[in-house]
């Protein structure tokens, strides 16, 4: 399937390519353009998978069906559209001296160096591959957390590295406990026992103490990753210290990738022991997190750090969903993880125009933003309103679908989830109503804004909302059977 | 398990060659200076290679000698030369860290070992391998690793007990299932050196911002400080 190929290839040729490029400015165009071929590319893939069902390459490196073509498609879109916005956003940034030309270098050839390392991890077939590739994203994004040397971001890339370089070390030790248990079963000295699509086949004969205790090395791994309290640590600093466009794509699309690989073990460990542990565990921690950053809204003074808390509770809320299983809450969930990858990576961008404008991401000194520039404004405002969960907005949808399947199956859930809900709009609104409706303070003028990205992806969420379209629908429940065995349509 | 004299030669060996890399795990605990800290963890690079090297001869694993001349050029040579050049550069090689509780560190580290031995039983019991009484060595390995960056304060020491971390998976990986395929081992090395490539670049980062590597200093970003702060020395400065 050259289409793979192609999709894998163009951001890793970007990559090398941007960095002789280096700070013309046609960086940022050349970062759009392979932005966009390889959103081409991953689109025909996904109808091709779509027609014609999971395919597996000749070398049996990769493997792509019906969960993970999704979230490539996705995660080639998103970091399109956050390509589009980056070019004004970091050229504005340079223009204000917060950025030298060798570190525009950096950031294009890391920008698509990062885009590879997901996509390599959400394709391949082999799960020491996928660890390599996911210690291989956060090595990518690391220096670009630090990328405006202030002492915050600094703190901020240094917390990044050695948290989720402790903790990813965790999730390599599950995959040596996977790779034993599978050599156990199947005989040593074959080479493809750590292949996703081998240990699927066999999960059911696994033995069952070493896969729970290796699911709870990969829990403890890929969950610091996610973000799931308490290993969030990292999270809000690395969001809010950032550039804008990564904090758009570290939010949208690097904690999908890594709940992605939690998800996939999820199905091996559930096939070896026949109960629900693994479900267990990641609906606890799915729910602490959803509870604990709801909480943690209320008391925030930076505006990205707030809405990187907001990332932390609807990743806690997608982990629930998994943890809980069955086909609608599974539905639930990959839905979710899609309308929350648009939403959150549309607020970014809005956040970063509206950071630009009042010249400070703390949140007490922006003001009046809609009386401003209007545009900002109420980006800002639907953004926030389609993340809350309101009705129009595809949000609204995945959260009901998960409240559904929680009163189906855990009824009394449905409380802690419910008050959940009602803190976080809560903690998202007493900060976001002065922001919007305020009284702009004096010689506040308008900036040069791309608000394109955030009308696409609004759009989209609007439509998700109305009506989920058949093809998406039935992609959704491909994955769906693949993942928990039964149909929800 | 059955007495040590009982055991063929060979085991004997890994057995002997195992706890010396625990025994370096509880140097680079304990050590408070850093060139020597640097050291341990050379030493803990080449006996490990040694394990690999054993592994590989006697069960006849002859992709695992690829394994042993990774660990030799980045875990003996490359890595701790990078250190010790940045500890030199950043004039930080005589320096030694206050340490608070040492004997409590070390106790730590002995509950550490007792742990997993705990943790590996159900692994121990399934193994055919003849390394099998070594894993739980590999698991303490990784845990010491992580008692010392909780622990220590210095970024130096950070990066070490980082690096004896993945020692310690690398070591597990080798006793449990004699090596992870070649391409995983291969990526992963490629991670570690660029890794190690960026923590140096950090050094420097934090020897311009905060004048110091003690990462205690890095208290800007928590969310019981943050309220205090009133400049806006975190967020860009006022438009052009």
């Amino acid at each position: 399937m050259p289409l793979l190929e192609i999709t894998l290839l163009l951001p890793l040729g970007g990559s090398v390519l941007l960095a002789f490029v280096g700070h013309r400015p046609a960086g940022g165009w050349i970062n759009v353009g392979i932005g966009a071929l390889t959103f081409v590319t991953s689109l025909a893939m996904a109808l091709n998978v779509f027609a014609n069902g999971p395919q597996l390459t000749s070398g049996k490196l990769f493997y792509i069906d019906a969960f993970n073509v999704y979230l490539v498609a996705l995660t080639a879109w998103v970091g399109l559209t956050t390509a589009i916005f980056s070019r004004s956003y970091m050229r504005h940034e340079v223009e204000r001296g917060r950025l030298t030309d060798r570190r525009m270098r950096l950031y294009h050839a890391m920008y698509q160096g990062f885009l590879f390392a997901m996509l390599l991890a959400l394709s391949t077939n082999n799960l020491g591959v996928l660890w390599v590739a996911m210690e291989a994203a956060t090595l990518t994004t690391v220096l670009l957390v630090s990328l405006y040397r202030t002492p915050e971001s600094i703190e901020a890339a240094w917390k990044y590295f050695i948290l989720c370089g402790v903790g990813i070390a965790q999730a390599l030790f599950g995959t040596v406990l996977l790779y034993f248990a599978a050599e156990h079963k199947l005989g040593a000295g074959r080479d493809d026992t750590l292949l996703w699509t081998v240990l699927h086949d066999a999960a059911g004969s696994l033995d069952p103490t070493v896969l729970s205790l290796a699911f709870v090395f990969l829990l403890v791994g890929y969950g610091t990753k996610v973000g799931l309290v308490p290993l969030h640590a990292w999270l809000p600093d690395a969001h809010s210290e950032g550039p804008t466009p990564m904090s758009a794509v570290l939010s949208g699309l690097l904690l999908n990738v890594a709940l992605y690989a939690l998800v996939r073990v999820k199905m091996l460990v559930d096939a070896s022991l026949q109960t629900h542990l693994a479900g267990y565990l990641m609906m606890g921690f799915g729910l602490v997190s959803f509870m604990v950053a709801g909480l943690f809204l209320h008391r925030q003074h930076d505006i990205k750090r707030m809405f990187s808390y907001s990332s932390i509770e609807h990743m806690g809320l997608m982990t629930y969903a998994f943890g809980l299983g069955g086909p609608l809450a599974t539905f639930g969930a990959l839905l979710h993880m899609t309308v929350h990858s648009l939403t959150k990576s549309a607020i970014f961008v809005t956040v970063g125009h509206a950071a630009q404008l009042a010249g400070t991401q703390r949140i007490d000194r922006i003001r009046g933003l809609i009386r401003t520039q209007p545009a900002i404004g109420w980006g800002l405002l639907l953004g926030t309103v389609a993340i809350a969960g309101f009705p129009p907005f595809g949000v609204f949808t995945s959260e009901f679908l998960l409240l559904t399947a929680t009163m189906k199956s855990w009824p009394w859930l449905a409380v802690p989830l419910l008050v959940g809900f009602g803190v976080a709009f809560a903690g998202l609104f007493r900060h976001l109503q002065p922001m919007v409706f305020g009284e702009p303070p004096p010689g506040q003028s308008a900036v040069r804004a791309n608000m394109l990205p955030v009308m696409l992806h609004l759009l989209l969420v609007l439509w998700l909302g109305l009506s989920i379209p058949g093809f998406l629908a039935r992609w959704f429940a491909q994955a769906t059977v693949l993942i928990s065995g039964a149909s929800p349509l | 398990m059955t007495v040590l004299s009982e055991l063929s030669l060979y085991n004997q060996a890994i057995i002997l060659f195992a706890s010396l890399v625990l025994f370096t795990s509880f140097i680079m605990l304990a050590q408070a200076r850093m060139v020597p800290m640097i050291f341990a963890f050379a030493w803990q690079g080449m006996l490990l290679a040694v394990v690999t090297a054993l592994v590989a001869y006697v069960s006849g694993h002859h992709h695992l000698y690829i394994s042993v001349a990774l660990t030799l050029a980045l875990k003996v040579f490359l890595i701790p030369w990078l250190l010790y050049r940045l500890a030199v550069r950043l004039n930080i090689h005589l320096e030694a860290e206050a340490l608070k509780h040492p004997s409590l560190l070390l106790l730590g580290g002995a509950g550490l070992v007792i742990f997993s031995y705990y943790v590996a039983l159900p692994i121990v019991h399934l193994s055919g391998l003849a390394t099998r009484n070594t894993i739980a060595v590999s698991i303490a390995v990784v845990l010491i690793g992580m008692l010392l960056m909780i622990a220590r304060k210095k970024a130096v020491a950070q990066v070490v007990g980082f690096m004896s971390i993945e020692n310690g998976l690398f070591f597990s990986a080798v006793v449990s299932t004699y090596g992870m395929p070649l391409i995983v081992e291969l990526g992963v090395a490629f991670d570690v050196l660029v890794a190690a490539i960026l923590f140096g670049v950090f050094f420097f980062h934090m020897r311009e911002s905060f004048d110091t590597l003690d990462v205690d200093r890095l208290n800007r970003l928590s969310e019981v400080h943050e309220s205090l702060l009133t400049d806006d020395s975190g967020s860009p400065p006022e438009g052009h």
